[in-house]
C-alpha cells in the first residue's frame, strides 16, 4: 500500500511539474535594475490580467541584468546605465529606453521650504567637492538674494551603497563641472570627497531628515513621497527648474536619444527649456538572435506604452513622451522585432 | 565494504547516509573557497596580495581597490565590539547561575535567548533610525566631553559626532554577540559541581570569592568558546553594520568617523559593481574576509584543544 502511495506521488509531482513547464512557454523572464521593479512588476500583473502572458521580473540590480542578458539566461535585461554601443555590439544586444527616472538634490535648512532654495550646477559641484562649505557662501547667496541664510556648516548625504542614482547624479555633475570630472569621475560608486554616506534612497532621505543643514540627493520619487525639501536647479538653458513630471519629460523630449546608437544617452543637462537637469532612462536589454521571445518582450514594453503611463505616474516614474515612444517603435520595426 | 552490506544492510545504508553528509560539508567549505579564489584571479593578478592588503584607496571609477581601509573596519568594529559584549555577557551569565533568584532565572534567561532570534536587519533598521540618533545627540558628544578631553585618548573620539560610525557599529555588534557568549557562558558555569561550589561557601567564601575562584576557573574554557563563536559572527555580520558604518573606505583614528568593513562593502556594492574588475575586486575582499574567519577560528580551536588536555591531565 505504502509504495502504491510514494508511486502516486512520483507521478503527481511529476504532472505538477510539466503542467509549470507549459505555464513556462508563456512567461517572459527578465532581470536587473532595482530602481524600475515597482512599475515593471506593476505593468506585469496587468499584463497577465489582460493576455495571461506572466512577467517575471528579478532586481538583482542593474550590474548582474547586464551580465544575465550577455550570458542568455534571460528573455532580457534592464540597467540603470545605458549600455555603450561599442559593447552592444560586442555582445550582440538591442537596447532602448523604457521609463524616465530623475535625481532630486534635497536639504534640510531651518526656514527654508521646498522649492525655495535655488542652485546653479557650479554651486551643486562645489558644495559635493567640499569646496563651498556653509550657506552663507557667497556663492550661494548670489542665487538667493531674498533668502535668509544661516552660517552653518554643510552637511553633504551621499550614498553608500552602489546605484543608479548615484550614476546619474556623478555624471551630471562629471558633465558641468570639469573638477569633479578630473577628481572624482562618473559611475555608481565613487570616491566621495566630502560628506557621509547613507544606504538606500531611505538612508539619504533619512539622513537629510535628521541632520540640520545637510544636503542629499535621493530619487524623485523618495523626495516626493517623504515631501524632503528639494531645491530649484538652474538648467542648461538658464531657467530655474523645480523637479517635476513635465520637467522630466521636457528633458526626455529634449535629448537625443539617437536609434543608430541604441539609444545610449545619459539624460543629464539636457537642452530643453524646461528641463530637469539630472534625469535618467532606465533601459532594456534584448539578445539579438532571440528573435521570438523579442518579440513577445516587445509586445509588453508596447502595451506598457499604450496602457501604462498612468500606473507609471501613480507610482512617480515618469513615462517617455511620445515623440520618443514612437522612436522606439520605429527602432523595433527595423530590427524586425515589432509586430 | 560488501561483507558490511551483507551484514546488515540498514546499518551499512544508514553510515554511508552520515558519512555523505559531513563528507557535503567539507565539500561545500572547499567548493566556497574555490569559487572565490577563481573569481578573485583577475583582481589578483592586477593588484597583487601584499599590494592589495596595503592599498587604502577604493576607487570603482579610476578601477583602483584595495583592503586595507576595509580590513581596518572589520579590525576595529570586531576588537571594539569584543570588549563591549564580553563583560556584559559574563555578567550576565554569573547573574543568571549564581545570583539571580530562581523565579528571575528562567525569564532573563528566555530574553537573552530572544536576543538572539532576532534577524540582524532588524538590528540594522533600529539601529538607523532609533540608535544612531541617540548616539549622535546625547552619548557621542557626552564622550567627547568627557573622554575626548583625555590627551592621547582624545584622538579616538575627535570630529563631529553623527550616529554612523565606527563607534554605533561596534555598539550594535556587541548587542548582537551578548547572547551568543552569554548562554554558552551560562551553560558551562552550570556545568561547576555544585559539590565544589558548597564547599566553598562551607569554608566562608563569599559569592564573589565563589565566582572568582571556583567557577570562572572552572569554566574559562567554555566561556573562551563562547567568545569565540561571538567573534566569529561579529567578523561575518553584514546587514546590521551595513546601515549604520556609512562605507566609507578610509582609514580613520576617530571612532566618530564613517567606515567600511568587508561585509558591508560587499553588500553595499555587489549589485551594482559594473566592470569585471570592480566585481573580482569584491570576491577578492570576500575570499580575504573567509581566509580570516578560518585562521582565527582555527587559532581559537587550537587554543581550546591544548587548553583541554592540560586540564584533563
Amino acid at each position: 500500500m505504502k509504495r502504491y502511495l510514494s508511486l502516486t506521488m512520483v507521478v503527481l509531482i511529476s504532472v505538477v511539474l510539466s503542467a509549470g513547464m507549459v505555464f513556462a512557454a508563456e512567461t517572459l523572464n527578465g532581470a536587473g535594475a532595482t530602481f524600475p521593479y515597482p512599475v515593471y512588476s506593476a505593468w506585469a500583473w496587468q499584463y497577465h490580467k489582460e493576455t495571461g502572458i506572466r512577467l517575471n521580473y528579478q532586481s538583482i540590480g542593474s550590474g548582474g541584468g547586464v551580465r544575465q542578458i550577455i550570458n542568455r539566461t534571460v528573455d532580457f535585461g534592464a540597467s540603470d546605465a545605458p549600455v555603450k554601443p561599442e559593447e552592444l555590439e560586442k555582445h550582440k544586444l538591442y537596447q532602448f529606453p523604457a521609463v524616465i527616472g530623475g535625481v532630486v538634490p534635497v536639504v534640510n535648512i531651518k526656514g527654508i521650504k521646498a522649492g525655495q532654495l535655488r542652485l546653479g550646477p557650479e554651486t551643486l559641484c562645489g558644495i559635493f567637492l567640499g569646496k563651498v562649505t556653509t550657506w552663507a557662501d557667497e556663492r550661494i547667496k548670489d542665487l538667493n538674494p531674498d533668502l535668509k541664510l544661516p552660517d552653518k556648516k554643510i552637511t553633504v548625504v551621499h550614498r553608500s551603497d552602489g546605484s543608479g542614482t548615484t550614476a546619474i547624479f556623478t555624471t551630471y555633475l562629471s558633465e558641468v563641472c570639469p573638477e569633479w570630472k578630473e577628481k572624482v569621475g562618473a559611475g555608481k560608486a565613487v570616491k566621495w570627497p566630502a560628506g557621509i554616506g547613507g544606504k538606500g534612497n531611505e538612508g539619504v532621505a533619512n539622513y537629510v531628515k535628521r541632520k540640520r543643514y545637510s544636503i542629499g540627493y535621493v530619487e524623485f520619487a523618495y523626495a516626493k513621497q517623504n515631501r524632503l525639501a528639494h531645491v530649484v536647479l538652474k538648467n542648461r538653458s538658464g531657467n530655474f527648474v523645480e523637479p517635476s513630471f513635465e520637467a522630466f519629460q521636457d528633458a526626455a523630449a529634449s535629448g537625443e536619444f539617437a536609434p543608430e546608437k541604441h539609444f545610449y544617452l545619459w539624460l543629464v543637462n539636457a537642452p530643453g527649456r524646461n528641463a530637469w537637469p539630472i534625469s535618467g532612462a532606465t533601459f532594456i536589454l534584448l539578445a539579438r538572435e532571440k528573435k521570438e521571445s523579442n518579440i513577445k518582450t516587445v509586445r509588453f514594453f508596447d502595451w506598457a506604452f499604450r496602457n501604462g503611463d498612468e500606473t507609471a505616474k501613480r507610482l512617480v516614474y515618469v513615462p517617455l513622451p511620445e515623440s520618443l515612444k514612437n522612436r522606439i517603435r520605429q527602432y523595433w520595426k527595423d530590427n524586425g522585432i515589432y509586430q | 565494504m560488501t561483507r558490511g552490506l551483507k551484514k546488515n544492510p540498514v546499518d551499512f545504508l544508514f553510515g554511508t547516509l552520515t558519512g555523505i553528509a559531513s563528507l557535503s560539508v567539507v565539500v561545500l567549505i572547499g567548493g566556497i573557497f574555490f569559487a572565490l579564489l577563481i573569481e578573485s584571479i583577475p583582481a589578483i593578478e592586477r593588484f597583487g596580495i601584499i599590494r592589495f592588503i596595503t592599498t587604502v584607496d577604493w576607487d570603482p571609477v579610476a578601477e583602483v581597490f584595495g583592503a586595507a581601509s576595509t580590513l581596518y573596519g572589520t579590525a576595529v568594529t570586531t576588537v571594539l565590539s569584543l570588549l563591549f559584549a564580553i563583560p556584559v555577557a559574563i555578567g550576565i551569565a554569573i547573574f543568571i547561575t549564581e545570583i539571580a533568584p530562581s523565579f528571575l532565572k528562567g525569564p532573563i534567561g528566555t530574553a537573552i535567548e530572544l536576543l538572539a532570534a532576532i534577524p540582524s536587519i532588524i538590528y540594522g533598521m533600529w539601529g538607523l533610525f532609533t540608535l544612531a540618533p541617540i548616539m549622535e545627540e546625547y552619548i557621542e558628544p557626552f564622550l567627547q566631553g568627557s573622554l575626548g578631553r583625555v590627551p592621547l585618548l582624545g584622538i579616538l573620539f575627535q570630529g563631529t559626532p553623527m550616529g554612523i560610525d565606527l563607534f554605533t557599529a561596534s555598539v550594535i555588534l556587541s548587542i548582537m554577540i551578548i547572547p551568543f557568549t552569554a548562554s554558552v557562558a551560562r551553560d558551562s558555569f552550570n556545568l561547576t559541581p555544585s559539590i565544589v561550589k558548597e564547599s566553598a561557601y562551607a569554608v566562608g567564601a563569599t559569592k564573589w570569592e565563589v565566582v572568582k575562584d571556583v567557577v570562572l576557573p572552572y569554566s574559562k574554557l567554555g566561556v573562551f568558546g563562547g567568545v569565540v563563536l561571538s567573534l566569529g559572527r561579529a567578523l561575518g555580520e553584514t546587514m546590521a553594520v551595513a546601515f549604520v558604518l556609512g562605507n566609507n573606505h578610509q582609514i580613520t583614528s576617530s571612532l566618530f568617523d564613517a567606515a567600511a568593513t568587508i561585509t558591508v562593502s560587499l553588500a553595499n556594492e555587489f549589485t551594482e559593481a559594473d566592470t569585471d574588475i570592480y566585481l573580482s575586486s569584491l570576491y577578492y575582499l570576500a575570499l580575504l574576509l573567509f581566509v580570516m574567519s578560518f585562521i582565527t577560528l582555527a587559532i581559537a580551536k587550537l587554543f581550546l584543544l591544548r587548553a583541554e588536555r592540560r586540564y584533563s591531565r
